[in-house]
């Protein structure tokens, strides 16, 4: 272990506290875990209460997919997380770079911009913009849900590829620029392809948090633009629901995958 | 014939100065923030020095009363029982989380990139699911009671959910891999060198690591500490899914007086007050939050 130093004098605790390093990580993995793999494990239980198990069967899933007000809900949140991820990924992107390769005379005050939406508690952000809302006179619905999602959502994107910005050969855009590329070209035949395990890994990241974005969206949503996760929030209230199950085992599967995949862009994008 | 003179190649420093092109494709991301970000705090600041009319509309005539009914006992105390909970939660994180954070960061590096991923899967798990997932199983009917009875440990169903215990679950739960994910990322960092230079100095492991260890972390406790703190005191969902109606948070309040009440001067005086409190811990853990100097 990277613990022991390589000298002979090891000090007599060490190899005690590698053992009790080891062992808590193990119990904080299982207190992580167990909670949620029970919770998919039951979604295939057939008795309505979670505590006996009966037999395995899918009938969740099939009541689920029946039901109409889940079902359009997950809807309403695709649509608006598609269409927030899109707004997201423009913003960022185009504003990671311009932020990159120009020296703005506004530019600190502009980072700090960009950090506001990321640190600010969400429920501040939920009624302030309703209050906006109201005070303009919008009413409420899928654009608001929109706006307010895509205003939490494009500063991950932007960071994102900030941070894969640093590690990019400025010689790059000089040589495209040299060729007698406009700076346009460049950014888009040169920059964006560099970009891209970035801009996925960003976009990714969007989609994610627009999906699962309980807080803000509790505050500027109508009965029609109503989430997956507002819906599932109103059903948890009051009380157990083996369709739950089933929803959050897919959700969980989603995750998986999620990370597994920003992952392998993770490495792409470090090679 | 003379060859037309070719002009000079633009240096890096030309190139870096933003025209006009750059400005106005940099100004939508700009008016965005300002427009839904800035504008609507500051109008949440005048509102908490409005009037409510009696259906609930809002009445732009200046008021101190709105801060005057924060400063309310009532009031007080949920602020204060947000913050009790918030920071009980914050230090159940950091004494759960940094171990794990610390044996991720030493362990190799193929082990460590195995481990990353175990934290990030429940990182970016909802938490609505997770909470959910505590649900089934402190319920009265739920999986805990049924082990319990089925074992003969209790004759009854107890009482699980709905308590502060129960409060206090949820929230390390779904905040416990926001600590671990940045004491990590400043464990990481740390040079070894270091470590062993305190035990050649004769440190056991428990001095080299409140001397040595803790102290260069620091930026990513603190790190920790605004991703865990600062939302657990705004939290309304996990505090109304686990706690019920029975312990209201400072963001029960708020949403209340937002939704249900329709007191909007009222509720934006509290959002104004916590906005405060979250400047004000913000700056604290700013400055911790840059490396130390040694």
């Amino acid at each position: 272990m990277s613990l022991l130093p390589l000298r002979s004098r090891i000090p007599s605790g060490l190899k005690l506290l590698d053992w009790f390093l080891r062992g808590w990580t193990a119990l904080v993995f299982i207190f992580l875990y167990v909670p949620i793999a029970v919770l998919a494990i039951y979604s295939f239980n057939s008795s309505r209460l979670n505590i006996v198990w009966e037999n395995f069967t899918l009938h969740w899933y099939a009541r689920l997919w029946a039901d109409g007000p889940l079902i359009q809900a997950a809807k309403n949140s695709l649509l608006i997380a598609g269409v927030s991820t899109f707004i997201s990924v423009v913003f960022g992107t185009v504003g990671a770079w311009l932020l990159h390769r120009y020296r703005f005379s506004l530019a600190r005050s502009i980072q700090t911009l960009v950090a506001i939406p990321m640190v600010m508690p969400e429920i501040l952000m939920g009624i302030s913009l309703l209050i906006l809302f109201a005070t303009a006179g919008v009413s409420l619905g899928f654009t608001t849900v929109i706006i307010g999602h895509v205003t939490f959502c494009f500063p991950f994107v932007l960071v994102a590829v900030q941070a894969r910005l640093q590690g990019l050969d400025p010689a790059l855009e000089e040589a495209a620029l040299d060729l007698g590329a406009t700076p346009l070209q460049a950014f888009w035949y040169v920059i964006v392809p560099c970009l891209r395990p970035a801009i996925v890994a960003g976009a990714l990241m969007a989609f994610t948090l627009s999906m699962d974005e309980l807080i803000v969206t509790f505050f500027i949503r109508s009965a029609a633009a109503t989430t997956l996760p507002i819906q599932v929030f109103g059903l948890a209230r009051v009380g157990l629901n083996p369709m739950l199950n089933a929803l959050s085992a897919i959700f969980i599967v989603a995750t998986v995958a999620f990370v597994l995949f920003s992952n392998y862009l993770n490495k792409l994008s470090r090679r | 014939m003379l060859a037309a003179p070719i002009p000079p190649p633009l240096t890096l420093g030309d190139r870096r100065r933003p025209g006009w092109r750059a400005w106005a494709l940099i100004t939508p991301m700009v008016a965005w923030l300002l427009l839904f970000v800035i504008v609507p705090t500051a109008i949440l600041f005048v509102y908490s020095f409005c009037e409510r009319d009696e259906v609930g509309g809002v009445i732009f005539h200046f008021t101190w009363e709105n801060y005057q009914r924060v400063l309310d006992p009532v009031y007080l105390l949920i602020f204060a029982r947000s913050v009790g909970y918030a920071g009980l939660t914050t230090i159940i994180c950091v004494i759960v989380g940094y171990p794990v954070a610390y044996y991720i960061a030493r362990a190799t590096e193929e082990r460590r990139n195995r481990l990353l991923l175990l934290v990030m899967v429940p990182f970016w798990t909802s938490f609505l699911i997770r909470t959910y997932a505590w649900i089934t199983i402190l319920k009265q009917e739920g999986l805990l009671n049924g082990l319990l009875q089925s074992m003969h440990v209790t004759t009854g169903p107890l009482s699980l959910l709905y308590t502060p215990t129960a409060v206090v679950i949820g929230l390390v739960y779904a905040y416990l891999p926001f600590m671990i994910l940045p004491i990590y990322g400043s464990a990481e960092k740390l040079d070894n060198a270091l470590i062993e230079a305190a035990y050649d100095l004769g440190a056991g492991p428990l001095r080299a690591f409140s001397a040595v260890i803790v102290p260069l972390t620091m930026p990513g406790i603190a790190a920790g500490t605004l991703l865990v703190f600062v939302p657990a005191i705004g939290m309304f969902a996990i505090t109304d899914l686990m706690g019920g109606a029975k312990v209201p948070m400072i963001g029960n309040v708020i949403q209340n007086q937002f939704l249900q009440a329709r007191d909007w001067p009222f509720g934006a005086a509290l959002g104004v007050v916590f906005m405060l409190m979250f400047a004000v811990t913000y700056g604290i853990l700013q400055s911790r939050l840059a490396r130390p100097k040694s």
